[in-house]
Formats: C-alpha cells, sequence, structure tokens
C-alpha cells in the first residue's frame, strides 16, 4: 500500500497536541492564494466536505482531503505533511501556536505509480 | 537601516508598542487581555504587540457598529463621500509615515508602497466617495399609473477579513465601497501584517463617526471565525484562499448571507513571437512585464507565474528575460533602490521553499535563482528568495499551484491556439497577461481567456474603474470598480399604483 499522504514525527506530535484541545480533526488541502497551497486543520465536521473532495488518506488518525480538481494536478506526488514556526493560516486551528503546517511533496517513483494505479482511485468525500 | 528607520518614524508619530483593537472610535483592550508579537519580516525583529481578540471582542465591535449603522446609513452620500475624501486626504499627508509601516510590516520595498500600495489605496477613498455620489436609483413606469421605484440601500453591518500581502491597499478595496454604500464595518487585518491599519486608524479614526469602522485584530479561528459565523453580519468579504474561502461560504450559507471572495490564481503571461519583430520600446516593456512575477516579491493574486513563450523566439527572448531578472535589485526593503524585499512571513517563505524542491524533483530546469536569499547583516534573521525562473511543462505542480513567492514557471507553444489551451487549463482564472503588436489577435484571445481580467500588453496596474476578480476558483464578485457598490448593497423597490380604480378581482 502507497500512501499518498504522510506526516513527519514533528507534525505528529502537534495533530496529538491539537487534539488535546479541539478533539477530533480533520484536513483539506487548500490551493490559491495568501494562505493557500497549504493544508488546513479543522475540527471534524466543521469543514463540509462532498463529493468533490477526494480523501488522500489518513494523518495520526485524522482524514486529508483534496479537492478533486486539484487532486488531478497533484496526484503524481506524495504529500508529506510537516510543521514549522510561522503565524496565520485561515481558520486552521494551530495558528495560535506559533507554528504552521506545511505541505512538502517528492515525486512517486515509478513502481510505486504502478502501485497507486492497482490501488485504484481514492475514495471521494 | 531598520532601527534608524523605527527611530525616525517615533519621532514624527508615536507608534504604540502596544496596539489594542479600534472599536467604536476608541482603542480598546481586548477582553481577555491577550496579545502576541508582531515582528518585521525585514529581520525577524518584534515590531510592537497587538490585540489577541476572541468571539467577545468581536461582538463587542459588532455592538457599535449596530449602533452606528442607521445613523451612518441615513447620512446624505455627500456627507460621506465628504468622510472619505478627508480619509483620502489624511492619508496623502502620512503617506511616507504609512508606507514605511507597511514595508515593516509585510517587508516590501518602500519604493512600491510610496508610489503604489499608498497612493492606489488613497485613491481608491477618492472613487468610491465620487462613485456613491454619482450613483442614482432608477424608476420604471410599468403602465401609466404604476411605476416602480428601486432605491440601494446599505446592506447594513458587514464583516471583512484582509490579505498581508497588501494589508492597507487590500483594506481600502473593501472598506471605500462598504463604507461610501453606507454600511458599517467589522474588519479583521491578517495576523502577519496587523500594524498598518491600526497605524492607519490612530492617523483617520477622528475622521469617521465612531462604530462606523471598527477594527479587530487576532487570529483566524479564535477572531476571523466568529466574525464570518456570526448572525450579526449582514455580508462578509474575503480575500485568501479556496479552503478557506469554502469555509467562508459555508458559514455564510448558516446565515443565508452573501459573500463575496478573492481566492487567488495562476495566471499565465503570453508572449507571442512579435514581441520581438523590432528591438524597441514595446520588447523593453514586455521584458519588463516577464519580470513582473517578483513584484511584491511574488505575494500578488495575480502574479504573472506563468509564462507561455511562443517557441520561435523562446532561446531569445528567455535569454534577454532571464538577464531581466537577473538585474532584480533585492536587499533592504528600506533602501529606495531595492526592487524585491522580503517574503511576509516565515512560513511563506518555507512554502515556496517546498515549491521550488518540488519544481526541481519534476524535472524544471531552473534558468535562474532557486534559493533562499541569504542577506546578511541586520537582515540575516529575514525571509528573502531570490527570483526563480524555472523552464517545464504546464501539467508540473510549479504551473498548476499558487507558489505565492517569486517564481515562474516558463513553457511554450506553437500557435494561438495551444497558447489558449494551456492558459486555460488552470484551476483559477483571476489575471492574465497578452503580448503581442497584433491588436485584432489580442482581442480575440482577450475574449477567450477565461480570467477576470487580461492585462493586454501591460501587467499589474491595479488602477480604481477597472474590475477586478475571478473566473472559475478564483472567487466571486468584482472589486475596484463601482460596481462593488452592487456588492454591499441591496435594492428595495416600492411598487407605486397612482390609480383609484380598483383591478377588479374581488
Amino acid at each position: 500500500m502507497v500512501e499518498r499522504v504522510i506526516a513527519t514525527p514533528a507534525a505528529v506530535a502537534l495533530i496529538e497536541r491539537l487534539r488535546g484541545r479541539h478533539g477530533e480533526l480533520l484536513f483539506h488541502q487548500s490551493g490559491g492564494c495568501c494562505d493557500g497551497s497549504a493544508p488546513m486543520c479543522y475540527p471534524k465536521g466543521e469543514f463540509r466536505v462532498g463529493p468533490q473532495d477526494v480523501r488522500l488518506g489518513e494523518i495520526a488518525g485524522c482524514a486529508f482531503y483534496i479537492g478533486a480538481a486539484q487532486f488531478a494536478c497533484w496526484a503524481h506526488t506524495q504529500l508529506i505533511i510537516d510543521v514549522v514556526p510561522g503565524r496565520g493560516a485561515g481558520f486552521s486551528v494551530e495558528a495560535p501556536e506559533g507554528v504552521r503546517f506545511l505541505t512538502r511533496s517528492r515525486v512517486f517513483s515509478d513502481p510505486e505509480a504502478v502501485a497507486l494505479h492497482a490501488q485504484g482511485p481514492p475514495q471521494r468525500g | 537601516m531598520l532601527h534608524q528607520a523605527l527611530d525616525q518614524l517615533n519621532a514624527t508619530f508615536p507608534l504604540r508598542g502596544r496596539y489594542d483593537n479600534f472599536i467604536g472610535g476608541k482603542w480598546v483592550a481586548p477582553v481577555r487581555g491577550q496579545y502576541f508579537d508582531n515582528i518585521t519580516p525585514i529581520s525577524g525583529e518584534k515590531l510592537c504587540e497587538i490585540a489577541r481578540s476572541t468571539a467577545e471582542d468581536i461582538e463587542l465591535a459588532l455592538d457599535a457598529a449596530h449602533a452606528a449603522q442607521r445613523k451612518w446609513a441615513r447620512t446624505p452620500p455627500a456627507q460621506r463621500a465628504a468622510v472619505l475624501n478627508k480619509v483620502a486626504d489624511r492619508m496623502e499627508e502620512r503617506l511616507e509615515l504609512l508606507a514605511l509601516v507597511e514595508t515593516l510590516d509585510n517587508g516590501k520595498p518602500i519604493r512600491e508602497t510610496k508610489a503604489a500600495d499608498l497612493p492606489l489605496a488613497i485613491d481608491h477613498f477618492r472613487y468610491f466617495a465620487a462613485c456613491i455620489r454619482a450613483q442614482e436609483g432608477s424608476l420604471a413606469e410599468l403602465d401609466h399609473d404604476t411605476v416602480a421605484y428601486h432605491f440601494h440601500e446599505p446592506l447594513g453591518v458587514v464583516g471583512q477579513i484582509i490579505p498581508w500581502n497588501f494589508p492597507l491597499l487590500m483594506a481600502a478595496w473593501k472598506v471605500a465601497p462598504a463604507l461610501a454604500a453606507g454600511n458599517c464595518v467589522v474588519l479583521k487585518p491578517a495576523e502577519q501584517t496587523p500594524m498598518g491599519m491600526m497605524v492607519l486608524m490612530d492617523a483617520i479614526g477622528d475622521l469617521l463617526p465612531p462604530g462606523v469602522l471598527n477594527v479587530v485584530n487576532g487570529f483566524g479561528v479564535e477572531a476571523g471565525k466568529p466574525l464570518a459565523q456570526n448572525k450579526r453580519i449582514a455580508k462578509i468579504a474575503f480575500t485568501g484562499e479556496t479552503t478557506t474561502g469554502r469555509l467562508i461560504m459555508q458559514y455564510a450559507s448558516e446565515n443565508i448571507i452573501p459573500v463575496t471572495l478573492e481566492l487567488g490564481g495562476k495566471s499565465p503571461n503570453i508572449f507571442f513571437a512579435d514581441v520581438m519583430a523590432e528591438d524597441d520600446d514595446f520588447l523593453d516593456k514586455a521584458l519588463e512585464g516577464f519580470a513582473m512575477f517578483a513584484l511584491n516579491q511574488g505575494e500578488v493574486c495575480t502574479a504573472p507565474s506563468r509564462a507561455l513563450v511562443q517557441k520561435k523566439i523562446y532561446d531569445r527572448f528567455i535569454e534577454k528575460a532571464v538577464a531581466r531578472v537577473a538585474a532584480t535589485r533585492q536587499g533592504n526593503p528600506l533602501d529606495p533602490t531595492t526592487m524585491i524585499g522580503a517574503q511576509a512571513s516565515n512560513d511563506q517563505l518555507e512554502k515556496i521553499l517546498s515549491y521550488i524542491a518540488v519544481g526541481k524533483e519534476e524535472g524544471a530546469a531552473c534558468l535562474i535563482g532557486g534559493e533562499r536569499a541569504r542577506l546578511g547583516g541586520e537582515l540575516e534573521g529575514g525571509f528573502y528568495v531570490e527570483p526563480t525562473v524555472f523552464a517545464g511543462h504546464n501539467k508540473m505542480r510549479i504551473f498548476q499551484e499558487e507558489i505565492f513567492g517569486p517564481v515562474v514557471s516558463v513553457t511554450t507553444f506553437e500557435d494561438e491556439e495551444e497558447a489558449l489551451q494551456i492558459a486555460n487549463d488552470t484551476l483559477y482564472g483571476l489575471g492574465a497577461g497578452l503580448w503581442t503588436r497584433d491588436g485584432n489577435r489580442a482581442y480575440r484571445l482577450g475574449r477567450e481567456i477565461q480570467a477576470g481580467r487580461v492585462w493586454t500588453n501591460c501587467y499589474h496596474l491595479y488602477p480604481a474603474h477597472a474590475a477586478f476578480g475571478g473566473y472559475k476558483q478564483s472567487g466571486i464578485g468584482r472589486e475596484t470598480h463601482k460596481m462593488m457598490l452592487d456588492h454591499y448593497q441591496q435594492t428595495k423597490n416600492l411598487l407605486v399604483s397612482y390609480s383609484p380604480k380598483a383591478l377588479g378581482f374581488f
């Protein structure tokens, strides 16, 4: 099983801390300007996902979504969710901690791409 | 240079070490007494403390706005316009100060805040002052005795969430039409760049009736969310990115209120072979148009971050274009000769570097730049990125994502048809650039490109009276034009019969 999204240990630790404060969480990868092209973390149920969202996988027990049109452009890369010192993030819950989730990426290798093809398309919202 | 600038500022206009919220015409401490540090991206040093507000503060601001709303709505348009003009005049008197604060807060070059951000912000106030004076309702004579009158009425109290890339200019884009139309405003600046707006309120606060414009600072999740979700706002305006845009629409749906959204783009900048037909002023202008991707450190929703160059001139054009980029002066944003300054925040810097890494891994050729810029000295702790040019193809992620940094991705096209196909192959549709000496082609393509604004033989002009807004995922609404008044008004129809006769139905 090739994972489409994973998290660094620092991100996992932050998620665990945030979960203690906000309850179960959900991620949605944003696009567009300002704080975009970055992952947003919300209390589960806060952000409505639908058929236009792709469920990429889970990180630290949290579902991770991306818009389907954006997924089409990103499908050849694995997302590696990290955390950096930062400020401001739309309504993402980590901002007041002085940190920001960050999406790093790497291109899937050919064998991984074959395996992903065999896994079939990820589920929708 | 940084400390000299701060000393110079303090000598002319006392800056506060700590900024409370501006509510009901007064400085009001946040209810929970919390503040956060505001740092300058120039050096990473602390500039001041800013209120870290919560839902309670938003409620206070809404109380003040609602208390002021009826009177402001009934203030004659000429008087509202006069207030906006006074705001513009005061900003003009304080231009040097506000430009300097904006540069300290955001990291953008002082030559831009002085020559663009502030003069444009001022002009938007004057423009909407003029628009509201000139606006008329309408009447329709439906038949001899029946008349439909249409009146423009303000929405009431509106919420506005401002981005950090042009903090004062984006605030002016939203505040000016809202106030002109007779609304009261609760505004939340971006937490990355909260200071400029507070210095502005120190400068103009006395000109506005208390409660008409209220500014509450804080983090998105703690202050922006209770504003966007609030049942006491009649509209929410937001500039930012797609996921938050969706969440704001979702919140607005709970209250059944309108939204205007500006959510970014991945704007194509298209260069046809005929730009090189002569070695003249026009070619020079087109090359400047290419280098415009680095304006404001690339932190522009309409940054021309995809350059499409016709294949037959590619080698010659790109050689000149890269040389133009190489001539960009990067340095201290306070130096008047600096052309590219600091990215607005550390996370922004990290994000840009992560996308540069993706571009390299995807196999794009890095023609220039591609690294964090280490400027040393007092700038060592600041957030700087080299202007970067990648060559690749439109399916690469660096062609499809808004990096919001000084990074352009270049590809080629054979003919008009392919240029259009690549230009429109994006999730967004905010801006586009088109460079050609053939006016017919410019018109033809300009109409076919799916973007709210197609700069034709120019780029990055943001005058009042030219509509700005997006197609596709770039958002909803058109700013910087009198049509924005519609987004801050609703229509009252009085349907009046002047006939004394019954209909005869009952």
